[in-house]
């Protein structure tokens, strides 16, 4: 759990106070904090004069506005048919063996989360898989045990 | 039916000099412009295929002070990468084209819409659009372009599901009538365009009308980007002349072993071997905003279609209980079919369903869901169940 701190009123002076200005802020905060605190929305809520329900609603109709807890770092493997073809089984197990967790939780360190997405939009390079906002393809076992030893390492 | 070969062109990626080519638009008038677009036949390269000079036609005719051009760049159907490529590759081709379709339409004001799995490109995005602003006031031109994010939802790339993102809304799609061209973001007329259709826009306008129209058949004129993925040797983007037969297509990116070709994506038609020869890839055949998905005989097809149904009971926005109960019932029904849970014949029902959800279903999504269902369970039903 973080604080959310002065965090909602500094991103409703950047992105306005209006329905239109709803996603920009709860998206920052994610990118911040890699997901919505309930305190969080209430915050917004109280900021943008809404409804917490409206702001709750909103954000959980996106599924990367993720108002249960995640890790520093979100995982998201793409299960679309083209990585599903080339691989994504094999980088799944390499990773959940690594990060000691199932897809769907997040390690006792809150460092990593492991979840599935839909098309990521490469399929040509498959498989793929996004850290936070960072896209890493044509996988392998071996290289994406590489790449999440260089995350663990930050 | 017209049959072009397989032709590869250089449209969309030229290297030109945006500056001139607006210099040349802002000249026109805005009837000249929508004209030279109309005669292009140039149809929505998203994969709906609505002429966009009508679009930009309808649009300009409505009395707003305020309208917009929205460039929908929330490429979200599986097997469709060529957007985020454009937008990697030549951005100032976007934002030009965008310009251009203010200038049509009487629009100011531009808003793009990025899925939220293209943010890493967010940044590069934002300085090329400063010397894009920079650029077009050196012409002395006023029109200004924001950038708006999706968050991981597929079906905000239905037109009025984007415009309920954009006013900070959950992504449900609205009823239709009224059409964006009347009332479409904040309830103001809104032309919205994919992101290959602005760049074609633009290339029209720099070689005309006619340069274009030499360039595919009747029904589906210039060429398009192909995102080509799945069991070939030589994956990745190609821009190919509109007319080719699937068959053509094969024999240049198969690898030998193909024996459906899955054309739009999860929303798109699956064409088996035996049809590949009479299939044309286009608005007279199969259409596709680009996504060419190629399956070799090792696949199974019910995998493949699984994996379609899996995709959309997830992302239907549950709106509407066509789609909503449509999308989890087909897939229900394939698991119970090859489990031995379901006679055979149950299939025969779900085909019904689908022709169902393709009458009631509020917007393109649930609508669609029966093409791949039914092309799929059409030509391979004995891998549906056995």
């Amino acid at each position: 759990m973080y604080q959310v701190g002065n965090l909602v009123k500094e991103l409703s002076d950047k992105h306005g106070r209006m329905r239109e200005s709803l996603m920009p802020i709860l998206q920052e905060i994610v990118q911040k904090h890699n997901y919505l605190t309930d305190e969080a929305m209430v915050e917004v809520a109280r900021e943008l004069d809404i409804s917490a329900a409206e702001v709750y609603g909103t954000a959980s109709f996106y599924t990367f506005l993720d108002t249960q807890e995640k890790g520093k770092y979100v995982i998201r493997i793409c299960k679309t048919i083209t990585c599903s073809m080339k691989g994504k089984s094999d980088i799944i197990h390499t990773l959940e063996d690594m990060l000691k967790i199932k897809v769907g939780e997040t390690t006792t360190d809150k460092q990593f989360s492991l979840i599935e997405t839909n098309c990521i939009g490469w399929c040509h390079k498959a498989p793929a898989i996004l850290i936070n906002e960072m896209p890493y393809t044509e996988l392998t076992p071996e290289k994406v045990s590489t790449i999440i030893k260089d995350y663990m390492q930050k | 039916m017209e049959n072009k070969g397989l032709n590869k062109v250089d449209l969309i990626f030229e290297k030109i000099e945006p500056k001139e080519v607006l210099i040349k638009a802002f000249k026109m008038s805005s009837a000249e412009i929508i004209q030279n677009i109309l005669d292009s036949g140039l149809k929505g390269r998203g994969g709906a295929g609505f002429p966009t000079g009508l679009k930009w036609k309808y649009t300009a005719a409505e009395k707003s002070s305020e309208k917009y051009i929205v460039c929908n760049a929330d490429e979200g159907e599986p097997g469709t990468f060529k957007d985020r490529e454009i937008l990697e590759r030549v951005s100032d081709k976007v934002h030009g084209g965008m310009a251009i379709a203010g200038k049509a339409i009487g629009a100011k004001m531009g808003i793009v819409y990025l899925r939220g799995e293209y943010r890493y490109m967010l940044l590069k995005l934002m300085i090329e659009l400063d010397s894009f602003h920079k650029m077009i006031k050196e012409i002395g031109y006023d029109f200004n372009i924001e950038y708006r994010m999706g968050s991981g939802a597929y079906i905000c790339g239905e037109e009025s599901a984007l415009f309920e993102s954009i006013e900070g809304k959950r992504g449900e799609p609205r009823n239709k009538p009224p059409y964006p061209t009347v009332s479409g973001v904040f309830d103001k007329p809104t032309s919205i365009n994919n992101v290959e259709t602005l760049v074609t826009a633009m290339m029209i306008i720099q070689h005309g009308a006619k340069n274009f129209t030499q360039y595919g058949t009747k029904d589906s004129r210039g060429s398009k980007v192909f995102s080509v993925s799945g069991d070939t040797p030589t994956p990745g983007i190609f821009e190919l002349e509109l007319g080719m037969s699937v068959q053509q297509f094969v024999n240049v990116f198969g690898d030998g072993d193909t024996k459906a070709v899955q054309v739009g994506g999860a929303s798109g038609f699956c064409v088996p071997r035996k049809k590949f020869a009479e299939t044309i890839i286009g608005f007279e055949g199969v259409p596709t905003g680009g996504s060419m998905m190629l399956f070799n005989s090792s696949r199974s097809m019910y995998n493949v279609l699984h994996n379609y149904l899996d995709f959309f009971t997830e992302e239907s926005c549950g709106q509407c209980t066509p789609c909503r109960v449509g999308c989890q019932q087909l897939l229900k029904g394939v698991e119970k079919v090859k489990k031995g849970e379901a006679k055979p014949t149950y299939l025969n029902e779900l085909m019904k369903l689908a022709d169902s959800m393709k009458i009631a279903a509020k917007c393109g999504l649930g609508q669609s869901v029966g093409n791949a269902f039914k092309s799929i369970v059409g030509n391979f039903r004995e891998e549906i169940i056995y």
